[in-house]
């Protein structure tokens, strides 16, 4: 079947990852920019992966038949530090326009500090400003409930801000119901040991229903699996789902979203023709 | 409808069970190993504090993993001044005494 992984560090990847991807039948992948893992000096080495980001991985992706999208931002576990925060959030315009550019992401809380609730509303002000799609990275375990609670109150400050233009990602049983009310589109991330698992992933399908969920791998440096969406999609089948349900959310759900970026090439018209 | 498995209660339990089954002597061995160290220690750590309430809450019908989720979570509302740390741990501490 069919997939788009939304969510993957593909920087942290091997060759060999997408090589696992497209064999699994991924034919597209969307980049948050995140954290490396440990802190970077300065906003020219931020720079540098944003040339990374939008020069560089689409080639690697494009020698395994997949495209690469991706989104830029000033990263939740480096957005306590303001200072560098407001040089980065000076040097994301430029990099709006390129063609795989999707909209401003990885962009949320990390421990939900001041700062970074300064700093991640500065972003969704930015992406209002530049008519950009958001990407939202909830923060982990015990902080997550807070973090979720405070980025969503946060953009209820905007008025101009479209929910369905808004992915919150990361979302998990206690947090699922609150994103979805407000009309944003949730994404569970899969991970081997830490957080969500795919039996836990297909329960949150089961107790909420397709719509606006969609699934991703992370791979990021850390553990994390690269063939984290098959694995979704071998658990559904185990259970007895149909493979149309299936493919809604794993293909049909982050085409209808990404789509509302005019860079994205898999348009919602096709994504029926490419079905299984 | 999606709400649940698609699956006959008992070819849930069929598929599911031995995987279940080896999670929970997971658990048990997990618990036991601390035991052997020192059997006073989780009444002294907050995580493993959550943790055993969390396996109690196990006998619950219905909204365990809700609960265990609420159970684990920081309830507070207001952002930290400042940066305490980089990382999460997995629990929050409600027995600390400010
Ligand atoms: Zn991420």
């Amino acid at each position: 079947m069919k997939y788009i992984d939304h969510h993957a560090h593909m920087v942290s990847r091997t060759t060999d990852d997408y090589q696992q991807m497209a064999l699994t039948g991924c034919v597209a992948v969307t980049e948050p920019a995140f954290w490396a893992g440990w802190d970077r000096s300065s906003a020219n080495g931020v720079e540098d992966y944003f040339r990374q980001l939008t020069e560089f991985e689409p080639g690697r992706a494009a020698q395994y038949h997949i495209q690469h999208y991706t989104w830029m931002a000033m990263n939740p576990k480096e957005a306590d530090d303001r200072e560098l925060s407001r040089d980065v959030l000076t040097r994301i315009p430029k990099f709006l326009d390129k063609p795989t550019v999707l909209g401003i992401g990885e962009i949320g809380l990390n421990r939900v500090t001041r700062n970074e609730v300064d700093t991640y509303t500065e972003q969704i002000d930015l992406a209002l400003t530049h008519r950009q799609l958001i990407l939202i990275h909830t923060p982990h375990l015990e902080d997550k409930l807070k973090g979720t609670r405070i980025s969503l109150d946060a953009m209820s400050g905007f008025p101009k801000l479209d929910p369905s233009r808004v992915l919150v990602d990361h979302a998990e049983e206690h947090t699922c119901r609150m994103i979805l009310d407000l009309g944003y589109w949730a994404g569970l991330t899969l991970y081997p040991q830490t957080k969500v698992s795919p039996q836990r992933a297909a329960d949150i399908v089961e107790t909420f229903g397709p719509e606006r969920i969609c699934v991703a791998g992370a791979c990021d440096w850390g553990p994390s699996d690269p063939i984290a969406v098959p694995r979704f999609i071998m658990e559904m089948r185990r259970r007895g789902h149909p493979e149309e349900l299936i493919y809604r959310i794993v293909f049909e759900n982050p085409v209808q979203f990404l789509s509302q970026s005019s860079k994205f090439r898999i348009r919602p018209s096709v994504a029926k023709e490419l079905a299984f | 409808m999606h709400d649940r498995t698609p699956l006959s209660p008992k070819g849930l339990v069929d598929e599911y069970f031995i995987e279940n089954r080896t999670r929970l002597l997971e658990i048990a061995a997990f618990l036991d190993r601390v035991d052997r160290v020192d059997p006073s220690y989780p009444a002294k750590d907050f995580r493993m504090k959550a943790f055993l309430e969390a396996l109690a809450s196990l006998a619950r019908t219905g909204d365990r993993v809700d609960h265990i989720q609420m159970l684990l979570s920081d309830p507070s509302t207001e952002p930290l001044e400042a940066l305490d740390r980089k990382s999460a741990v997995g629990a929050y501490d409600r027995w600390r005494r400010e």
